[in-house]
């Protein structure tokens, strides 16, 4: 049988981008931070520095993280509709030992992370959903240089109510897609055993809980108005 | 008619070896031209299936369960035997030959008790092959306990969970044959009717669980690996499932029962709760090497707690009549003790069935932990069913119906009176005599399936041509109208009584009279009122539903109406042995100290009985014992 | 000594004909029970009544009632076994609920388990899996000395973890997808782990797990209900080894 027909390879694919993708998340973290000012010039230099990367290690990487996605969603789709053919009749009392809502709802959590992505990346890379805040069409001075503002894009966004909304309820379904993700990806690789498991779930959790926190916390303080444009 | 179990003459060392030399071969191209058919998959009918389908022939298994993973060779916990002398304590075959003798109180052939112990060894080595994870030790070797009867440590285990670990390497040789095509599975089927074509075994009926529809199958040689009967006594520690119906109908059809008095009632099980109890729980022996049996001395003391009863007011009877061996007596001595405490009135818990297994005394000693550590899992399972703590309060322990030492009468080859039909395992009465001894059934049955069978029957099968008979003989047909009358019968009486409730009132009856103490009163009493229960069975009993679908009333009549009729050639044989061995007690042969008395002058040869019809008497044939590489003596534990 | 109290349970029965009949829910009283009542024991009782008023007995797989032989599979009150720990159905005892409760037992649902009748399921996918490569093919007789291949204790004790499974299918009822991933994985997980098994280790995960699929079973997801389920407590890292050797085996 071939690997990617088979329950357990495909599950392995599935492990893998989603491993792929956290770590991802785990780097956009980091650059993301820049804009609490760590780096000199803020996130627009942030932005700038990957900008003025040479243009097919930007596509390349792009094109990698996109297959990425697809694999995860065509696998995570195809399997969870096969999964929902398993037991074509729930049973009568639905009672659950071991599942959390998290592991129940993968296909849901992963779809709407899905949409978000889409969302996000039409509001802050392609820059469509607010062009008047465009950061390629407002560019600002860095070090003697006109840069794109993305501080006062990602600021000006922030600052309105439904899209931190909507942001920090994206961040919750994250959350809630890594804490059964991260740890599942280890069992699914037979890296866990009977003593380092319970200790693998809760370092998936605590690391899905500091992206979290590391996420919400951009939104947040410009919401509040603590970090300003 | 005097039997003859044609075993090979000469040095008993040698006689396996020359008479596996002595048997004919079948040509390995004619192989795929038998059939054969394997009713039931346990121990014994797994191993053979798979060995035989390995060999070549063509093999169809049978068993009622929906796996051949399931069949009760899985309760066995405490180990198997073998004469390995691993830890070079005096071990020999000869040794283990001798304690298997001795154990089953000078009642079986030597030939094949030698062969079995010769055996013996080669199947832990297959077991292991198969990935059987027997317990090791810290050096990775195989690691050996103790058992009863034996001073040598030769038991070999998986923790408790011996049978099950051998049962599923079977399984799983068996399931690699399946794959391969050589056996072709048949699951949920009981089989109902030996089909015998001109005084030969040719074929069987069946009956598909599921559809209820009768089927017929035919082959060159029919084998019953089909376990035994102890749930003639309604409550055992058998699987509900287990039944006598498989040989029953091959001895209705001429095949002779052998010692069908020979059972064995195991000293430490969890006792009856209450009337609507369906079945009894074993605990591992091992618990009396720290416990010490007592009961109350005083009739009045018998409802209080067992901690406000002091030291001065308990018997511990074991240790009073059997200063030596104390709580350690051997498993008759301590079945029939306890059941003697509680007919005379000192039993505790409900309706008095039980004595206690007090293991405050090793707690003391040992501390409570260690105690853990030897048994948790059984004050665990205790617990489960009872919801008594054992650490707290002892136990409460009765005797229960095990084992089955009778069966179809084979002679050495495994082959009853009716040529083509071999019968293996706990099904037949070959090895263990009038009792068994720990760790032997599992030693039985795949020494039978692993290492015998496959010589024996192709002794004979170069007799017979292949495929001479088929389903469309006239016999078969006969079988099925046969099966299909008694099915109508039982759908059709719509009496006022369950067939459980049929099975409860005889298996009192068996209990209480052809149960540990057997007189000649009890046995006739038993032997006039099994009649009547049966009489009642067939006006007055209410099977539900049709006999065209998965009906498991109506399986369950077919199993009690053949136990009705079985329980009565039990007592029959019970009575007709005016001595005492091993399983075997009669209260009229007992030394003074209570131990069993044989009589070897008159009663040294297998039983063996030959069905004559309904409500007629059997006929008894004899088939006499020699012993002459062990010598007969008294069987003392002393 | 605890008292016979007794007391009166109203249980809600899954009844289907046959494989081709829909199915439906039908209520029982059941009387008389005590605490010590087995929960089958309590399901005989049901049985000689109704049978006593000339009606079908609820039919429903049951064999050793000692927990070993894996028979015995109803779903009660949504958990397999009755979710009681280690504790098949046959082991659960009435002083587990109280007198007035409602129970509901239906029989294992997953799509590789077709409905035979009642509360009995057809499992022969099992035994399809084990067929499949779950042993080690050596010859009967043939076979080097017992103890010719030492195997440290450790390794030993975790096989014999694995192999305890009795093959119930209360991992597959309690999957939410109907996988046969515990049960599969403590095979392959045995077999690996024994020197004995280890030759034919790259076939045996690959064919078992390929018949897996094929036998309808659903795909693993991580949820752990099955280890929750298993009478015998057979822990998830089996699976983790599965799928390791699994993984080892691509590169084979």
């Amino acid at each position: 049988m071939q690997f990617t027909s088979s329950s357990i390879g495909r599950k392995i694919l599935m492990a893998i981008t989603g491993q792929a993708m956290v770590l991802f998340v785990v780097v956009h973290l980091l650059g993301n931070s820049s804009i609490f000012g760590w780096l000199n010039g803020g996130i627009n230099a942030y932005a700038e520095h990957l900008h003025s990367l040479p243009l097919p290690i930007i596509i390349g990487v792009r094109m990698i993280m996109l297959a990425i996605v697809c694999v995860h969603i065509w696998f995570g789709i195809q399997l969870t509709i096969e999964n929902r053919g398993g037991r074509p009749q729930q049973y009568a009392v639905k009672s659950t030992q071991k599942a959390t809502f998290a592991s129940e709802n993968m296909i849901w959590t992963g779809s709407l992370l899905a949409i978000f992505i889409v969302y996000h990346l039409l509001q802050f890379t392609f820059q469509v959903i607010s062009p008047e805040t465009a950061a390629l069409k407002n560019l600002v001075p860095l070090h003697s240089e006109m840069v794109p503002n993305v501080q006062g894009m990602v600021v000006a966004a922030f600052k309105n109510f439904f899209v931190s909304f909507i942001y920090v309820g994206a961040m919750v379904t994250l959350f809630l897609h890594l804490s059964h993700g991260i740890q599942s990806f280890f069992q699914t690789m037979g890296w866990s055993n009977d003593k380092s498991q319970p200790l693998i779930i809760r370092l998936g959790t605590l690391v899905a809980l500091g992206l979290f926190l590391g996420y919400v916390t951009i939104p947040l303080t410009i919401f509040a108005g603590i970090l300003k444009g | 008619m005097i039997l003859d179990g044609k075993c090979p003459t000469g040095p008993i060392e040698q006689s396996w070896d020359k008479h596996r030399f002595d048997l004919k071969l079948v040509n390995p191209a004619n192989k795929r031209k038998y059939n054969i058919i394997m009713v039931g998959t346990g121990l014994a009918g797994a191993a053979a299936a798979a060995s035989l389908g390995e060999l070549g022939y063509n093999v169809q298994a049978f068993c009622y369960q929906d796996s051949p993973r399931r069949a009760h060779s899985i309760a066995a916990q405490g180990g198997i035997n073998a004469a390995k002398n691993y830890p070079s304590d005096g071990d020999s075959v000869m040794r283990l030959m001798y304690d298997t003798i001795k154990g089953g109180d000078f009642r079986a052939r030597e030939a094949d008790v030698w062969r079995l112990a010769q055996v013996s060894n080669n199947i832990i080595d297959q077991c292991v092959a198969q990935g059987v994870p027997f317990a090791r030790d810290y050096a990775g070797y195989l690691d050996n306990r103790s058992f009863g009867g034996a001073q040598v440590s030769r038991t070999f285990y998986s923790r408790g969970l011996t049978g099950q670990q051998l049962l599923l390497g079977a399984y799983s040789a068996l399931s690699r044959q399946i794959k391969a095509g050589s056996v072709t599975m048949h699951t949920r089927r009981e089989m109902l009717d030996l089909v015998v074509v001109d005084g030969v075994a040719r074929g069987i009926t069946v009956r598909n669980l599921v559809t209820g529809e009768l089927e017929s199958y035919a082959a060159d040689a029919v084998c019953l690996a089909t376990g035994g009967y102890v749930n003639v006594f309604y409550l055992s520690t058998n699987a509900k499932g287990c039944s006598v119906t498989a040989n029953w109908s091959a001895a209705k059809k001429g095949a002779f029962f052998a010692n069908p008095c020979y059972t064995q009632i195991h000293p430490t099980c969890i006792p009856q709760a209450g009337e609507y109890q369906s079945k009894l729980t074993l605990m591992s022996e091992s618990l009396r090497n720290d416990g010490r049996i007592w009961v109350p001395k005083k009739k009045e003391d018998v409802g209080k707690l067992p901690a406000e009863i002091p030291d001065a007011d308990r018997d511990y009877y074991l240790e009073r009549k059997y200063p030596s061996y104390g709580n350690l007596a051997p498993r008759d001595i301590a079945s029939r003790s306890a059941k003697e405490a509680c007919d005379a009135g000192l039993g505790v818990g409900p309706g008095g069935r039980g004595v206690y297994l007090d293991f405050a005394d090793s707690i003391k000693r040992l501390s409570e932990d260690t105690v853990r550590e030897r048994y948790g899992n059984l004050f665990e399972m205790y617990e489960k069913i009872t919801d008594e703590n054992a650490y707290k309060r002892p136990m409460r322990i009765y005797p229960a119906p095990h084992y089955a030492m009778g069966g179809l009468w084979v002679d050495y080859n495994l082959m009853s009176n009716i040529p083509g039909l071999f019968v293996l395992g706990e099904a037949n009465f070959s090895v263990h005599g009038a009792n068994r001894l720990g760790a032997s059934a599992l030693m039985q049955g795949l020494s039978d399936g692993y290492f015998v069978i496959p010589y024996t029957i192709g002794g004979y099968l170069v007799t017979v041509k292949p495929g001479a008979v088929t389903v469309d003989h006239p016999e078969f047909k006969k079988s099925i109208e046969d099966v299909k009358a008694t099915t109508n019968k039982f759908l059709s009486i719509n009496g006022k009584k369950t067939v459980t409730e049929f099975h409860r009132e005889l298996g009192k009856i068996m209990w209480e009279n052809v149960g540990m103490a057997r007189s000649k009163e009890s046995l006739t009493e038993a032997i006039k009122v099994i009649p009547q229960i049966r009489d009642d069975f067939w006006k007055n009993v209410k099977v539900t539903g049709t006999g065209a679908e998965l009906n498991q009333q109506l399986e369950n009549a077919g199993r009690v109406a053949d136990f009705l009729e079985f329980g009565e050639l039990l007592a029959r044989d019970a009575l007709h042995r005016e001595e005492s061995c091993g399983g075997h007690f009669r209260v009229e042969h007992q030394l003074p100290d209570g131990e069993a008395m044989r009589n070897d002058a008159d009663f040294s040869y297998v039983g063996a009985w030959e069905y004559k019809g309904n409500n007629k008497e059997p006929e008894l044939h004899k088939e006499p014992l020699k012993f002459e590489t062990i010598h007969l003596a008294v069987r003392s534990y002393k | 000594m605890s008292d016979h109290k007794t007391m009166t349970l109203t249980l809600i029965v899954w009844r289907q004909k046959n494989a081709n009949d829909s199915g439906k829910f039908e209520t029982y009283t059941a009387k008389n029970i005590t605490d010590h009542h087995s929960f089958l024991e309590m399901l005989d009782c049901v049985n000689e009544d109704l049978i006593h008023a000339g009606k079908e007995p609820i039919v429903f797989d049951h064999d050793c009632r000692e927990g070993i032989c894996g028979m015995c599979s109803q779903v009660i009150n949504g958990a397999p076994h009755g979710g009681q720990d280690r504790t098949t159905v046959c082991q659960l005892h009435m002083r587990k609920f109280k007198d007035g409760d409602t129970i509901y037992i239906e029989p294992w649902r997953a799509r590789a388990f077709p409905i035979i009748r009642d509360l009995i399921v057809d499992r022969a996918a099992l035994d399809t899996i084990i067929q499949a490569g779950g042993y080690t093919s050596c010859h009967t007789g043939g076979v080097p000395d017992g103890n010719a291949i030492m195997i440290p204790k450790p390794i030993a004790e975790e096989a014999t973890d694995a192999a305890e499974c009795i093959g119930c299918g209360a991992c597959v009822a309690g999957c939410p997808n109907g996988a046969a991933m515990l049960f599969t994985g403590a095979k392959v997980s045995q077999l690996a782990l024994l020197p004995q098994g280890k030759a034919e280790a790259v076939a045996r995960v690959k064919n078992m797990t390929a018949a897996m699929a094929e036998c309808g079973f659903g795909n693993c997801t991580n949820h752990y209900e099955c280890m929750a389920a298993c009478p015998k407590g057979i822990n998830v890292k089996f699976i983790a080894r599965m799928n390791r050797e699994f993984l080892k085996a691509q590169f084979a």
